[in-house]
Formats: C-alpha cells, sequence, structure tokens
C-alpha cells in the first residue's frame, strides 16, 4: 500500500492505480494522466509537488480539494498532507484549490458496490474498483458519501512523502549530501551537520527535478499529527467572527439581488406585477429568470423588502400537491414492478411465513429539510473572458459545468472559488442558487451580482430529504428472531438528483435499503427488497441519506421483534452480530452504559445498531418519562471508523450526527400543501434545542481493515435508539418519525 | 442617523425600519453578525445593545438611538480575545461556526449578569441559540469555562 509506482511528472496521481486489477472497462482512459492543475500559474520560484502543494517564496500552501461544510475537511486534509511533508501547522496556508478531474474522489465509487463491507472477496473488490474507475472517468470532485477522510488518507500522506522526498533530492543535489543522510523537519531539509534548507528555498531547484515517487509511508507509531488531538485552523476565526463565510464575501461594485421563484418546486411563472417594488427605495432592477424574478438592489434587505411587494400568479406544482397524494404513492410502490433490487435473501423467509404467522409492522419516514443556518447566497460576474463564482459547493466541477452551459463559455473560463460553508448537510449539492444568480449577472455583464436567499425561500427551494415507508414482517423462534423480512419503498434521492445533473442513475439505488440490507446480523431468514417510488417532490441527498429513513425501519422493526421474542435487546442483536467490528461496537456500548443495570420508574434504556458509509454504530439511549414530556437523558456512542484522525473532531462529529438525528426525529418533517412546503423558518422545522441536548459519551474503536469517515454514520441509529427507548419507559412503539406527533419532548 | 458601533460614532441615510442586522452587514461592512432567520428565532445575529444581548434582526435601527452597539468585533479580537472568546477555542466549540457568533454574544451579556450560573442558568440562557451542527454539549462546557476565567480575570 505505502509504494508508490512510477508516475509521470507532473500529472501525479496516487492511491488508486492498484485497486483496478482485472477491470478492462476504461482501462486505458482510467489509467491517463490528469494534467495538475497547479501547473497552470506556476512562476518561475514555484514548485508543484503534485497536485497538492505549492512552494514559492511566499511559502507553502497546501490544497485542500475538499469542501469545509463546518466538518473540519480542510484541517484535516492540511494534516495529512503536514504528516508526511514535516510541516508544522502555522507553517502553511490552505486553500481549496481550483476545481480539477485530479481531485477525483477515490472513495465515492467504492461503498456504492452491492457487496457487504465485510466482503473482502474477488467479485466485490472487483466491483469497488470499476465504480471507483467511473468516479474517475468522470473526475467527480465531490465532498459527501463521508468520504472525505477514505479518500484523503493514503492519498494526501502520500502526496506529502513524495513532495518531502522530493525536497530531499534538490537538497541532496545543491550540497552534495546524500539523501539517505538528509532528514526533514519544521519545513525544512536538515543537513548532518544541523544546517537547514528550507521547503521555500529549495524550491526553485526542486522544480526541475523529477518527482521521487517511490517512497515509504511512516509507520503509525512514528505519526506527528494523525491520531492525536489538534487544533482545527479555523477555530480563532470562527470563535471571533472574523471568518468570511460565502455569505460574508463582497466584490467592488456589487450589487445585491433577491429572487422569488415558484415555491412550488420546477413550476413556472404565468405573471408578476412588480410596479410596487420598481419605485422602492434602493431598487435598482427587476430581471425575470427562470420560474421567477429577481430584484437588484443596492442593500440585502431592500432587495427581501422589494421582492416580497411583487405580485406573482404561480403555475401548478409538477407533483401532488397534497401530502396525502404524496404517501400514497409511496404506499401503492410495494409493487413487483416498482421493485427496485432483493438486495439481501438469507435463508427462505417465505417458507417461514409458511411455516407459522408473520409479526407486521409498517412505519414512515417523513420529508425534512437540510437548512443549515448560513442560507445559500453566491457572488457571480459575467464577462467574455471569464465567469467568477464565489460560494461554497460541494461539486466544483458540476458548478463550472452547469454555468458553462447557461452562459456559453467553457468550462475552463469558470472560476470557481469555494468558500468556507456555514453547514449544508447535502444542501449544497444542488445548483439552483448559483445558476439563478448566473442569470442575473448574465444581464449586468461585468457587474458582480450577489444573489441572497431569505430563510422562507431558502425553506420553500429546500430540496428535502426521501420520504418512506417500510412494512416489516418477521418471525420469532424458540425466543430467537428467526426471520426479518423488510420491504422499503422511498422516492430516490439519487434518481432525482442525477436527473438535476443530467446523470441518470444507471442502477438500482443503493440508498433505498442502506443501513438495513448490509446489517451484519445472522438472522435464519433475511430479506430486504427496495421499491423505488416514483418521484414526487423532487429530492435530494440529506446527512446519512437512506440509511437515515431505512436504519430507523430495519432497527426498529428488528427491536420489535426481539421485544416479542422475550429477548434482550443487547443480548439478541449481540447474538445475531456475525461480524467483529459490529460485535465489538455493540460490547461497547452495553459496556459504556452498563446496560442491564437497574434505570428506575418511568425510565427506559434503548439500542440501535446501523452501518452506513462502511462505518458501523451503535448508540444507548436512556429517557425518563415526565409529566410534561420525554427526556432524553444520556446517549452513548460507539463507532468504528478503522483509525480516529483527530480524536477531538471524532469526538465533535458523532456528538453533533446525534443531535442532528435526535432532533429531526423529534419534530422536524416537510408537508406539502397547495404544493408548497408548509413549514417556511425554524419555528416550525426546530431541530434539538440546547435545553433539550442529553450527555453523550464517545468511544472511537480502530478494529476496521478500512479507514471510514464520521460526519454521517452517527446519524441513522439515532432515532431507532430514541425510539426504542421510548418504547421501553412507556410501551409506546413509534413507528412515524417525527415522534412528536405522537409523545412530547420536554 | 447617528449609531455608535464598538465604540465608534458611524453616520447612516437609511430608512428607519431597516433591521439594525441589516445596518451592520450591508451598509457598515459588520459582519461578525449573521443572517440565519431573520425572524428572532435562531439568534445567529445576536449582538449588545447597552451590554444586553438582543437580536439585530428584530431590531430596527430607529429604535437604537443613542444605546451603544457592540457586535463580537467589538467583544474581542483574535489577538485580544475576550474570556467568552477564549473558552470558546480552548473547547473547540466550532464546527461550521456559523451560529458562533451569536452563541459568543449571547454567553458574554449571559455571564456579565450571572457570573456563577447553574446547569439550569446555562439551559435557559442559551436555548435560543439555534445550533444546526449540534455542538451543545461543547457551549455548556465552554460557557462553565468562560465564568471561570471571567471570575479570575
Amino acid at each position: 500500500m505505502s509504494r508508490v509506482g512510477t508516475i509521470a511528472r507532473r500529472s501525479f496521481l496516487v492511491g488508486s492505480a492498484a485497486i483496478l486489477g482485472g477491470v478492462a472497462f476504461g482501462y486505458y482512459l482510467y489509467r491517463k494522466p490528469i494534467a495538475n492543475p497547479l501547473d497552470a500559474d506556476l512562476t518561475p520560484d514555484a514548485a508543484a509537488l503534485t497536485a497538492w502543494i505549492r512552494i514559492d517564496a511566499s511559502g507553502i500552501t497546501l490544497i485542500a480539494p475538499h469542501t469545509d461544510l463546518g466538518q473540519g475537511a480542510r484541517s484535516m486534509q492540511a494534516a495529512l498532507i503536514a504528516e508526511e511533508l514535516d510541516v508544522e501547522f502555522g507553517q502553511f496556508t490552505v486553500s481549496p484549490g481550483v476545481p480539477s478531474a485530479a481531485y477525483y474522489n477515490t472513495a465515492l465509487g467504492s461503498d456504492q458496490a452491492p457487496f457487504l463491507t465485510s466482503d473482502e472477496g474477488t467479485m466485490a473488490q472487483a466491483a469497488r474498483g470499476l465504480l471507483g474507475a467511473v468516479v474517475k472517468i468522470m473526475g467527480v470532485q465531490a465532498t459527501g458519501g463521508s468520504s472525505a477522510v477514505p479518500d484523503s488518507f493514503d492519498k494526501l500522506r502520500i502526496a506529502g512523502a513524495v513532495a518531502r522526498e522530493t525536497l530531499k533530492a534538490a537538497a541532496a543535489a545543491k550540497t552534495g549530501v546524500a539523501v539517505a543522510e538528509l532528514t526533514t523537519r519544521n519545513g525544512a531539509v536538515v543537513l548532518p551537520d544541523g544546517t537547514s534548507l528550507s521547503y521555500v528555498e529549495l524550491a526553485p531547484l526542486a522544480a526541475d527535478m523529477p518527482l521521487v515517487t517511490e517512497v515509504q509511508l511512516r509507520d503509525p507509531s512514528q505519526w506527528r499529527l494523525v491520531g492525536k488531538p489538534m487544533q482545527r485552523l479555523d477555530i480563532v476565526e470562527k470563535s471571533t467572527g472574523t471568518l468570511k463565510y460565502g455569505i460574508d464575501q463582497s466584490q467592488n461594485e456589487m450589487l445585491h439581488a433577491a429572487v422569488k421563484v415558484n415555491p412550488r418546486q420546477g413550476g413556472v411563472m404565468n405573471s408578476f406585477d412588480a410596479t410596487a417594488a420598481e419605485t422602492m427605495r434602493g431598487v435598482l432592477g427587476i430581471v425575470p429568470i427562470t420560474n421567477g424574478v429577481a430584484v437588484l438592489a443596492d442593500n440585502t434587505w431592500r432587495a427581501f423588502q422589494a421582492a416580497n411587494a411583487i405580485v406573482f400568479d404561480w403555475g401548478p406544482a409538477p407533483y401532488p400537491a397534497e401530502m396525502d397524494a404524496h404517501w400514497a404513492q409511496v404506499a401503492a410502490s410495494f409493487t413487483d414492478d416498482r421493485l427496485d433490487l432483493e438486495w439481501r435473501h438469507d435463508g427462505d423467509a417465505d417458507v417461514a411465513f409458511a411455516a407459522s404467522p408473520a409479526i407486521e409492522a409498517e412505519y414512515r419516514a417523513p420529508y425534512l429539510a437540510h437548512q443549515p443556518l448560513e442560507p445559500l447566497s453566491a457572488i457571480v460576474k459575467v464577462t467574455d473572458e471569464r465567469v467568477d463564482i464565489w460560494t461554497g459547493h460541494q461539486m466544483p466541477r458540476f458548478v463550472q459545468q452547469k454555468v458553462a452551459a447557461l452562459t456559453g463559455h467553457d468550462a475552463g473560463q469558470i472560476q470557481f472559488h469555494n468558500q468556507y460553508v456555514g453547514g449544508s448537510f447535502g444542501h449544497r449539492l444542488e445548483f439552483d442558487w448559483v445558476l439563478w444568480a448566473t442569470e442575473v449577472a448574465m444581464t449586468r455583464r461585468d457587474t458582480p451580482i450577489k444573489i441572497t436567499l431569505s430563510r422562507e425561500d431558502d425553506f420553500a427551494h429546500d430540496y428535502p430529504r426521501q420520504i418512506g415507508m417500510a412494512r416489516g414482517r418477521g418471525r420469532i423462534k424458540d425466543g430467537k428472531v428467526d426471520t426479518l423480512d423488510l420491504q422499503i419503498a422511498t422516492v430516490s434521492a439519487s434518481a432525482s438528483q442525477g436527473g438535476r445533473l443530467g446523470q441518470p442513475l444507471p442502477g438500482p439505488d443503493n440508498q433505498i435499503a442502506a443501513g438495513a440490507w448490509n446489517l451484519p446480523y445472522a438472522v435464519p431468514n433475511f430479506r430486504v427488497r427496495a421499491y423505488k417510488v416514483p418521484e414526487l417532490a423532487p429530492v435530494s441527498s440529506w446527512r446519512s441519506v437512506g440509511a437515515s429513513s431505512a436504519g430507523f425501519f430495519a432497527d426498529c422493526f428488528l427491536d420489535e421483534l426481539i421485544h416479542a421474542a422475550g429477548a434482550d435487546p443487547m443480548a439478541e442483536r449481540l447474538r445475531l452480530a456475525n461480524t467483529d467490528v459490529a460485535r465489538k461496537v455493540l460490547e461497547a456500548v452495553a459496556e459504556m452504559s452498563n446496560w442491564g443495570s437497574p434505570l428506575g420508574v418511568n425510565r427506559g434504556r434503548g439500542v440501535a445498531f446501523v452501518e452506513s458509509f462502511g462505518t458501523p454504530v451503535a448508540e444507548v439511549i436512556e429517557v425518563t418519562k415526565t409529566d410534561a414530556g420525554i427526556k432524553i437523558d444520556k446517549v452513548f456512542v460507539a463507532a468504528d471508523v478503522g483509525r480516529v484522525v483527530d480524536p477531538v473532531n471524532f469526538d465533535n462529529q458523532v456528538k453533533g450526527g446525534v443531535i442532528w438525528g435526535l432532533g429531526h426525529a423529534m419534530n422536524c418533517e416537510i408537508t406539502y400543501a397547495d404544493g408548497m412546503a408548509e413549514q417556511t423558518n425554524f419555528h416550525a422545522h426546530e431541530g434539538m434545542r440546547l435545553h433539550q441536548c442529553p450527555e453523550i459519551i464517545v468511544r472511537g474503536l480502530q478494529n476496521g481493515h478500512h479507514v471510514r469517515g464520521i460526519g454521517e454514520p452517527p446519524v441513522p441509529p439515532a432515532a431507532p435508539a430514541l425510539a426504542n427507548a421510548i418504547f421501553a419507559a412507556t410501551g409506546v412503539r413509534l413507528r412515524e418519525m417525527p415522534f412528536n406527533k405522537v409523545i412530547d419532548f420536554v | 442617523m447617528k449609531l455608535n458601533v464598538n465604540g465608534t460614532i458611524r453616520d447612516l441615510d437609511v430608512e428607519g425600519d431597516m433591521p439594525l442586522l441589516w445596518v451592520l452587514r450591508d451598509e457598515l461592512g459588520i459582519t461578525g453578525p449573521k443572517y440565519g432567520c431573520g425572524a428572532g428565532l435562531c439568534g445567529a445575529c445576536t449582538v449588545h445593545v447597552d451590554g444586553v444581548a438582543q437580536r439585530s434582526c428584530q431590531i430596527a435601527v430607529a429604535d437604537v438611538g443613542p444605546s451603544l452597539i457592540t457586535t463580537i468585533e467589538g467583544l474581542g479580537t483574535p489577538a485580544a480575545l475576550h474570556a467568552v472568546q477564549a473558552a470558546w477555542i480552548e473547547h473547540q466549540v466550532a464546527q461550521c461556526g456559523y451560529c458562533q457568533s451569536g452563541q459568543i454574544m449571547q454567553a458574554a451579556s449571559f455571564l456579565a449578569q450571572n457570573p456563577t450560573p447553574t446547569d439550569t442558568d446555562i439551559d435557559d440562557a442559551m436555548s435560543g441559540n439555534l445550533c444546526r451542527c449540534g455542538t451543545y454539549p461543547l457551549i455548556r462546557a465552554a460557557v462553565k469555562t468562560a465564568a471561570v476565567l471571567m471570575k479570575k480575570a
């Protein structure tokens, strides 16, 4: 793993070639080198040592192509490079770089293969390699799917090592001292006599040398940074109000814009009357755009005010106007012709049910909004020669392509300046706001246009999480779970997103039953079938995607069967667990929570286990039933990511994921009436507040064989663990989110 | 119209009903206070008006009068941190960080009024500030640390 073959100068890409062995499809294209984007503007004193490291007279710049959405991606990427490059925090700057196929995501494809993560067989590996090759050929630079660490972990350490060894070779050439006698530390090559040659002074020489690609990665015992608590690069700025998010950016001569687009997503605008808006103070123009209107003004608030003064006649929604019809479509989707894939069938569920009757239950999960706290905004400036875009986005190259298609520029003329993001959770995988800003900017060439969505417009145009239902059938035998048969029907977020990307989903959507079909349980008869509901309201990826609904369905229904069997929820899950990694995660939360110890009156404890994006997570939740409602007391979490890169950030991501999962399960849903989302601000889609936040105790395990992400996997077990705990405390079985439809929370 | 922001008198020519938040952000270029909801629901825009935490999106600028406005930029700087900011850094509270200006301003005002808060006091004071990333456990811890730091100062 840690040897890197000879790779062409300046077209250096790492960490992937070995995966592909044996897959013929697209082989040549896959192996074809991709140009290093840093070569485009190199000055004579500068060296681009791989696509991630640029050194010139002004210093060392590390490129962090994964977008920082708040998950700490910039710091993580910098730390992985710095670990091998031997530079310390404070000695380099970090840039998101420019969009490039060189930054294609090496981890995104492999998770899509229909094989259990425990399956390391030839077929599974070949399929993962093939899907990885597709991602490379498409040059998909994407932040999502909890893939930033898996994508970066080897690749960026190798990049750091390649740069370090090349700088040592430059120092050897300069001094005549053998490379073997050189060491590196603090951004410098150190000679045997203690003399330091800084990387900056070596850069011009290194720029003319072949990259040293035969490198050895360090043993984990030698790591200075990885696995140790780090201070995030952005923590001071984020604690002093000095960090500029996309929404805080400005450009000279910039105009502000507010937009009103048909709140029935995808519906047309029949007409509008802007008479009142035109004369309002600060208004500089009314610009029709696709399905709506933009107001140009000299100030965001004035633009908002004027936009609200326009009277619209909106066309109907291209989906059912009322919520009942959405649910009816989901309920009607458990049919053979809507069967997307039978993901799993161990044993024979039909034979089991022929022998004795099934226990049955039906579950539901609603549409949910992303609504990160920073509303969507973008600055776009269109000139004849180029288009500049300042916003935060998870898929920079698709932004380039979408904008180029709109303006008629070449994709290479689209300059994308990726920004720090005030949360995303999947929200910034879409394009509407960038394209609206571009449409306006096309009418005001040479003038930067800043679009800001009001919170209400952001809610109206959020592409929510998929709605879905599950029908569970099960059987118990001799006090054990004998049969688990799940039919899961959801709209397909992948297909809906793919439609907007112009990338039709080529096969089954692996997210519909994610978190259910891949449970590492040895249930004798275990079947999971996914049904694809025809698109209703357009939907999108929401933190943890399919597992946020299917994980809830699967774990809660399993819990029902365990209770019906009279078994202990923890002991039965442990008995069923058929991988060591999963078993140890469950054992950890059992031990942390002192599972089985008496809790006292009106209290309950629930456990849930879901694996998503390859990361198994178990959570135990303790609740108290009070006169005012359910109080969530404590959450114990164990997760196995194979390798914890930064224990501080790991802890924060887990806690945040739990709170995200719990808050939305408690009180959030998006419903449609008259074709529009009924929830318009945080009063109606609140999530968790601080006073409701339980104590959360986290343990990171490192038994897995692969390095996994942690941004999303703590989310899916939160809702079922809460429902299972509430059942234990009250006897009420919650089968539909949000739970506050049935019970109150304090 | 004149406005006293972070110790400086600023001249303005704006409508009286423009929310203070937008005066700060768009007219004065002070971007520490954030736009989150525009409806007093999230607290991202929190500033101090005469030392008391207020939602700047809910204050018409005409109503500010001679009151002293302090934004997070006036609370402390990277070179001269306020105790609450120091505590926020020590605990590495921020994830996306977008709500944290408001959280910090809320906590600073609250601790000035209640230097020895109980856990319940902290929950009551901080629950109006929404954090979508889920940094609440660290906010609680940082408020406690800040209380200790402020006592020492």
